[in-house]
């Protein structure tokens, strides 16, 4: 059980191939702990400033600026204030915070720790989704570990700072993800997101102010402490610096995990990396950040992986899970598959959501069963911009899309879905 | 009571954790099942009573989240992952192999009680596809033949 370490690696994934690394004297032995050691001795402010010079953008999907994040919360000292580490990781296509928690779950720990110094945090709530059982032993044990060590509880690291950190596991709903659906679960509601403002800095979990972030943004924290924030924008591209943790999957010779620099260019990942496509075939499409966001067609794949060039292209970075699509694949399946996964997960809150994701789906199926008709075309699109910016929270867009994609770049599949009445594509993957 | 002393207590320590009892509702869920592989009504209204809240409050939770359960299930729960990259990857045709090996369809349990069979969204092994969950382990990389032979397995 577990994942196999990155093919390449960097910063973040070097030692993942040390099974000793998931453990405190593995990870000490790595230098572990010694960035958290000297953060201790900055003040928050010159940390978060630190953090904003690096450029680090949050790797949940969103690309907010991190140090910006940690400056939204007060600093008067008055309620006790929270961070919250999103390990909820259920995008599909994504599984790079799985292998963090696997592999360095004292990395994820120390992140923690200097950015709940730099925020005043007294208490870390880490939100680990309910099927990932083994990475959840896995961090409780390092979290024992460190308690056991003095890094966590009254005094860190020897210092007058206290910090604890609880693991609470999620129990399978994707809409936990979205940060203040996130926070509803975690104070033991359904997570139906909340209206923002207020906003988690002002109004987080258990109503104090809270900051939340994905398990890979804290990971870089203790690099960009111990190697400062030029090294840091020595990769990556200058508006999207560092690296991040490719998860390639679908139809490609190695499906893997990649660490690679933000503005590798997708054709790299996708040729180089994981080797191309199987069984002489050729590529059809390409999601390039997990499945809310638009695929990409083969003649695109030049694009740099990093949000200032991904955007261009009218689509986002997102988790960076890459999905390979071979010439066999019907791209009105995808849509039924991906449709199917958005009206299933949507929380019901909003009607544009509940409703709009229930006719996607529906109107998807018509027209891969050869029942659709031209005018279905102008329903789906219009059904998907209906949904766009009008909801509660970004589930809506990010079940819009992948739909508005599709119809972008593979309008003609769903055009001799409806002329031929039938499927056209007999040798694509079974539904 | 249908909820054991030990389970009682360890609701308690986790309580104790969270700056409201309520927060440690889906941590005490998650025991309540361990025990007795779902979460019964009698159970539910039981942890109304130490989380002070309505027994339709609890009942709202556990209906919203997909790993609880009102009602018994197979010894064994089988879940497939059907979504888009293991989809690609054969994910349907494997889950169609599996519901007539066992003669079952997804979402239902053998007549002996002995395996629940069902689809799941993403679980975060896209590279190893197709892949399917048997409770809390991942089987990873699967062909058919594997995937028969593993639930040939369970007792
Ligand atoms: C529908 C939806 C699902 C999301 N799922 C996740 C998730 O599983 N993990 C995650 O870290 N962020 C997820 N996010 C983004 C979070 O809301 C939030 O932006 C993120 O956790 C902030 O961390 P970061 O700034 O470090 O990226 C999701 C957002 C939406 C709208
Ligand atoms: S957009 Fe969808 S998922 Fe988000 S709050 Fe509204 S109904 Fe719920």
């Amino acid at each position: 059980m577990g994942l196999t370490v990155p093919y390449v690696t960097s910063y973040l994934s070097e030692h993942f191939a040390d099974d000793a690394y998931a453990t405190l004297d593995g990870y000490r032995a790595r230098g572990g702990y010694e960035a958290a050691q000297q953060a201790l001795r900055t003040s928050p402010e010159d940390l978060i400033e630190l953090v904003k010079e690096s450029g680090l953008q949050g790797r949940g999907g969103a690309g907010f600026s991190t140090g910006l994040k940690w400056s939204f919360m007060p600093t008067d000292g008055g309620k006790p204030k929270y961070l919250v580490c999103n390990a909820d990781e259920s995008e599909p296509g994504s599984f790079k915070d799985r292998i963090l928690l696997e592999r360095a779950p004292h990395k994820v720990l120390e992140g923690i720790l200097i950015g709940a110094w730099a925020t005043g945090s007294e208490k870390t709530f880490i939100y680990v989704r309910g099927e990932y059982a083994f990475p959840a032993r896995q961090l409780q044990r390092a979290v024992d570990e460190a308690y056991a060590a003095g890094i966590l509880g009254a005094k860190v690291l020897g210092s007058d700072f206290a910090h604890d950190v609880v693991i609470m596991r999620g129990a399978g709903a994707y809409i936990c993800g979205e940060e203040t659906g996130l926070l509803e679960s975690l104070e033991g509601r359904k997570g139906q997101p909340r209206k923002k403002p207020p906003f988690p800095a002002q109004y987080g979990a258990f109503g104090m102010p809270s900051t939340v972030n994905n398990v890979e943004t804290f990971c870089h924290v203790p690099h960009i402490v111990a190697n400062g924030s030029e090294w840091f924008r020595g990769f990556g591209t200058e508006k999207s610096p560092g690296t991040t943790i490719f998860g390639v999957s679908g139809h490609v010779v190695r499906p893997g995990l990649y660490e690679l620099p933000l503005g590798t260019p997708l054709e790299e990942i996708v040729f180089e990396h994981a080797q191309g496509v199987p069984n002489g075939r050729t590529v059809k499409g390409v999601i390039p950040g997990g499945m809310s966001m638009p695929i990409l067609p083969a003649s695109q794949l030049d694009v740099p992986m990093a949000n200032e060039h991904l955007r261009e292209r009218k689509t986002m970075l997102g988790t960076g899970g890459v999905m390979v699509m071979d010439e066999t694949t019907c791209m009105v399946r995808a849509g039924c598959v991906i449709t199917y996964f958005f009206r299933d997960e949507s929380c019901g809150q909003c009607t544009q959501c509940r409703e709009g994701t229930g006719w996607l789906h529906k109107i998807m199926e018509r027209i891969e069963r050869g029942a659709g008709t031209p005018d279905d075309l102008d329903i789906l699109l219009d059904v998907a911009g209906k949904m766009e910016g009008q909801t509660i929270c970004a589930f809506a867009d990010a079940a819009a899309w992948p739909v508005q994609g599709l119809m972008r770049h593979f309008r003609e599949d769903f055009e001799e879905h409806v002329r031929q009445r039938k499927c056209p594509f007999p040798e694509s993957f079974e539904l | 009571m249908v909820i054991s002393e030990d389970t009682r207590a360890a609701i308690e320590r986790e309580i104790g954790k969270y700056p409201q009892r309520r927060g440690a509702l889906l941590p005490a869920l998650h025991l309540v099942q361990q025990e007795h592989g779902f979460v019964s009504p009698d159970s539910m209204r039981e942890l109304a009573g130490i989380f002070e809240l309505l027994p339709v409050e609890v009942m709202e939770v556990v209906h919203f989240y997909n790993m609880f359960h009102d009602r018994p299930r197979g010894r064994h729960q089988v879940h497939v992952c059907t979504n888009l990259p293991c989809s690609l990857r054969g994910a349907r045709g494997l889950m169609r192999q599996l519901e007539s090996h066992l003669g079952i369809h997804a979402g239902e349990t053998t007549a002996d009680g002995r395996i629940s069979l069902g689809h799941e969204e993403c679980l975060g092994a896209c590279a190893y596809a197709p892949m399917l969950r048997i409770g809390e382990t991942y089987h990873e990389n699967l062909d058919a033949e594997q995937a028969k032979r593993l639930l040939d397995g369970l007792e």
